[in-house]
């Protein structure tokens, strides 16, 4: 055992990418069968790391070694004839073609379909991933695709199968199946390299983690002895400022909802049933669920974004139903949808005209049909340092960002235009543990000045944290809210799971 | 109005010749476009394959000869286009556009000194006794090898996009092709390939035009069959089998009223002049929009530059 090598060896890689050094000095080593962790903030240079492991990135020194022999791949396709597959954060898959076709095209020399098809289904048995291979790419859902990529890197046997936030788009119970899948694989002897930044899953997942702060290596630990909380606070490098909130007594009812039924906007859609509750002046309100059941839905129907009929929205006893968007943001009823680029921003376009868009009738950005660029700056550079949201300027465009810091811009961006009701889909969703907590307790000062907030997320312990009120969304129903304090985990199931929940609340 | 003047199979065989040379150069950008490209220069590309064809078959007398380099010039013209779009980044629709100007300009240059000559012709393929079965013979087998070679090359488009590994490679990299990217395929030099097959089609097609169907060189001779070609490849929803369809109808109603005026129907010239291009799109808008997946089978990169990220 002692004189077996390391699986992977990466001694002193360096990357450096104009005005930033991804990657400084890195070392580390994964064991056959390990599972290893990769720790970092956002920006610590998780991403450089494993895409210069799968050769899509070349580092600028250093060498990797990998089962002893030097390992140095040009490209993707040399990395996986070594025995490494990845698992992409933003999937790497053509919804126009089948899965069996996605799976060829990741494989050095696919054999013909209808063998490849009975090898897909034989393997996803055998993982308990089942996948028909015939369907279309497009029409699966999230957890679906996710298979197909797992499966796509399983029929090539790897060595080391490298994972990038693959829990983030996934429901708890597909959470579950991808642990039993990857456990399985380990103590088959495949080591697998997991970056994710919900530290709860990795302590039950993961043997060893390797903790990274700007480019650096900063320590390892046994995720099983550490907490949470320290693990956080040696990715960041200090204590993690903990969301802190005083109880405050609720005001009166600003928003409130009543029997809003809507159609499922498209086919994909979840159509809103019999929707009632009442929001008030300083409450939080916690929407739970799987994604999928109308959270997106009811976002748009508060935003405007989808008329609502009369009398089934009111604020402060004005029916706002058959009001826009434009119309309720000049009432203080704001929204920031969950899909970052393409819903809350707009990719191509800068930080400012971002700013711009939601911020216009609120801030005042415009005068007589024309923009008032430079108020249109100072609010978006306002956004930026409130929020710690990390770019070289407001001119670089939306895309530009990685998903934490945007997020930060597009929720601080309707946070600073003093709402008196604010919607916020999936508020943290992919942003590291820092980020999250500021975003957080920006929420709660929120409230604490007086406004009304609707958190939608599917992050239950989330919720906890920061909700005074919790109600679950189950296909297009949601159960009536109840204090979010002293809720047990039990009792909360059991609102997702939908009707019992409801005859109980009535008791 | 006399309509006996017109032989039903002298029609059809009339029809093929007059589809072909948009069924080459739809086929072209058909695989163009589902590797993510939009070439909107195929009515240059086409007059210049025209030209060089017509100069290489005058000058040596051998149209097989002419034909190459009728596709070399095709792919010379294409090639242009791929270093702009792929290497260059710049706009796919600008460049396109521009492509077909310079291309119609390089034609009329290059053929100044050719009008009105005729060039040697193109010999139909002995196929021996079967060719003179009646009708049958007259409508199907009495061609020129490039008739053949037209439905040849669809059907072998087809089978390449739909079952082998490079058609598979060429539709993920139309498809999305940062994906592809990311699996270790190289996007541009697929591309180019692609754009180059493209332009070779094209050049194919207007030498067709020049040394069979004409056979003459005139200025302009294309006549916007290359914009035919690029309205069938989008309308037949990026299927190679109606792509033939579509040339076929489109080169049917052509001559069918060409037929008509000579045997003097009583309505205006215009009206049946319009006609080809009025059908031919609207059975294909018909065709389409009863799938109901017309959007859905557009290559979803198409037109997008591709920039590898860092």
């Amino acid at each position: 055992m002692l004189t077996q090598p390391p699986l992977l060896r990466i001694d002193t890689v360096t990357k450096a990418y104009p005005g930033v050094v991804a990657n400084d000095s890195v070392s580390f080593e994964i064991q056959p069968g390990e599972v290893h962790a990769l720790l970092g903030e956002n920006g610590a240079g998780k991403s450089t790391l494993v895409k210069m492991i799968y050769g899509l990135v070349r580092p600028d020194s250093g060498t990797m070694e990998l089962n002893g022999a030097p390992f140095a791949p040009v490209e993707p396709r040399a990395a996986r004839a070594s025995g490494v597959a990845m698992v992409f954060q933003h999937f790497s898959l053509f919804d126009a073609l089948n899965v069996a076709e996605n799976i060829a095209l990741g494989m050095e020399n696919p054999p013909p379909q209808r063998t490849l098809a009975a090898r897909i289904t034989e393997v996803s048995e055998a993982y308990g991933l089942p996948l028909d291979p015939f369907r279309t790419v497009g029409d699966l859902s999230a957890g679906e695709r996710q298979r197909v990529e797992i499966i796509r890197c399983l029929l090539q046997d790897p060595k080391l199968l490298i994972m990038d936030e693959p829990t983030s788009v996934l429901t708890p119970q597909e959470v579950e199946i991808l642990f039993k899948t990857l456990n399985k694989l380990s103590d088959e002897g495949t080591a697998i390299l997991y970056i994710s930044h919900k530290l709860e899953e990795i302590r039950a997942l993961c043997d060893t983690a390797t903790v990274l702060r700007l480019g650096k290596v900063v320590g390892t630990c046994t995720p099983r002895d550490e907490t949470a909380r320290a693990m956080a606070e040696m990715m960041v490098g200090g204590t993690l400022h903990q969301p802190s909130r005083d109880r405050h007594p609720q005001g009166d009812v600003v928003l409130r909802v009543n029997d809003l039924s809507q159609p499922a906007p498209s086919a994909f859609g979840t159509a809103l049933k019999n929707i009632s509750f009442d929001l008030h002046q300083g409450e939080i309100l916690g929407i739970g669920g799987v994604a999928g059941n109308g959270q997106d839905e009811l976002l748009a129907a508060i935003s405007g974004e989808v008329l609502s009929p009369k009398g089934t929205l009111s604020v402060q006893g004005d029916d706002i139903g058959p009001l826009g968007p434009t119309a309720r943001r000049g009432l203080a009823i704001l929204a920031a949808p969950e899909e970052r680029l393409g819903h809350a921003a707009a990719p191509d376009m800068s930080l400012i005209e971002n700013a711009l868009m939601t911020g216009a009738t609120r801030e005042n950005l415009t005068s007589r049909g024309f923009i008032k660029w430079n108020d249109a700056r100072t609010f978006a550079e306002k956004i930026i340092k409130t929020f710690d949201v990390r770019t070289p300027g407001p001119d670089n465009a939306a895309r530009a960002l990685s998903g934490g810091n945007l997020q930060k811009f597009v929720v601080g961006r309707e946070v600073l235009q003093r709402p008196d009701v604010l919607v916020v889909n999936q508020p943290t969703w992919g942003v590291d543990a820092s980020a999250a907590a500021d975003i957080r307790q920006a929420i709660l000062d929120l409230a604490a000045g007086g406004a009304a907030v609707i958190v939608i997320s599917q992050d239950l312990d989330e919720l906890m944290e920061i909700s005074d009120n919790f109600a679950a969304l189950n296909e297009g129903r949601l159960s009536p809210a109840r204090p979010a304090l002293g809720l047990t985990i039990d009792e909360i199931g059991l609102m997702l799971g939908g009707g019992a929940a409801q005859e109980a609340a009535h008791v | 109005m006399d309509l006996s003047a017109i032989n039903p199979a002298v029609l059809v065989a009339s029809i093929m010749i007059a589809a072909t040379p948009i069924l080459l150069a739809a086929l072209g950008e058909l695989v163009v476009e589902k590797s993510g490209v939009l070439n909107l220069g195929v009515e240059g590309m086409m007059i210049t394959g025209a030209i060089c064809g017509f100069i290489v078959t005058v000058e040596t007398g051998s149209p097989f000869l002419g034909f190459i380099a009728a596709a070399a010039g095709g792919a010379f013209l294409s090639l242009i286009f791929a270093v702009l779009t792929q290497y260059l980044l710049s706009n796919q629709v600008a460049t396109g556009l521009a492509l077909t100007l310079f291309g119609l300009g390089v034609a009329s240059l290059l053929g100044h000194s050719y009008v009105g000559i005729n060039p040697p012709s193109v010999p139909k393929l002995d196929l021996g006794p079967v060719s003179d079965i009646p009708y049958i013979g007259t409508m199907f087998l009495r061609h020129d090898a490039v008739v053949y070679f037209g439905i040849a090359l669809t059907i072998a488009v087809w089978a390449t996009l739909k079952y082998s590994r490079i058609g598979l490679v060429l539709r993920a990299v139309g498809e999305n092709h940062d994906a592809a990217h990311a699996l270790g395929y190289k996007v541009i030099r697929i591309r180019i390939l692609a754009i180059m097959f493209g332009g070779a089609c094209a050049g194919l097609g207007g030498a067709y035009l020049s040394l069979v169907r004409v056979p003459q060189w005139t200025e302009g001779i294309t006549a916007g069959a290359g914009w035919i070609a690029l309205a069938i490849v989008v309308f037949a929803s990026w299927r190679p089998g109606v792509v033939l369809l579509g040339a076929y109808l489109f080169g049917g109603v052509t001559l069918l009223q060409l037929n008509l005026q000579a045997a003097g129907l009583a309505v205006p010239v215009e009206y049946l002049s319009m006609s080809p291009y009025l059908i031919t799109i609207l059975v294909l808008v018909i065709m389409s929009s009863r799938k109901g997946r017309a959007s859905l089978s557009a290559p979803a990169s198409l037109g997008h530059p591709f920039q590898a990220s860092r």
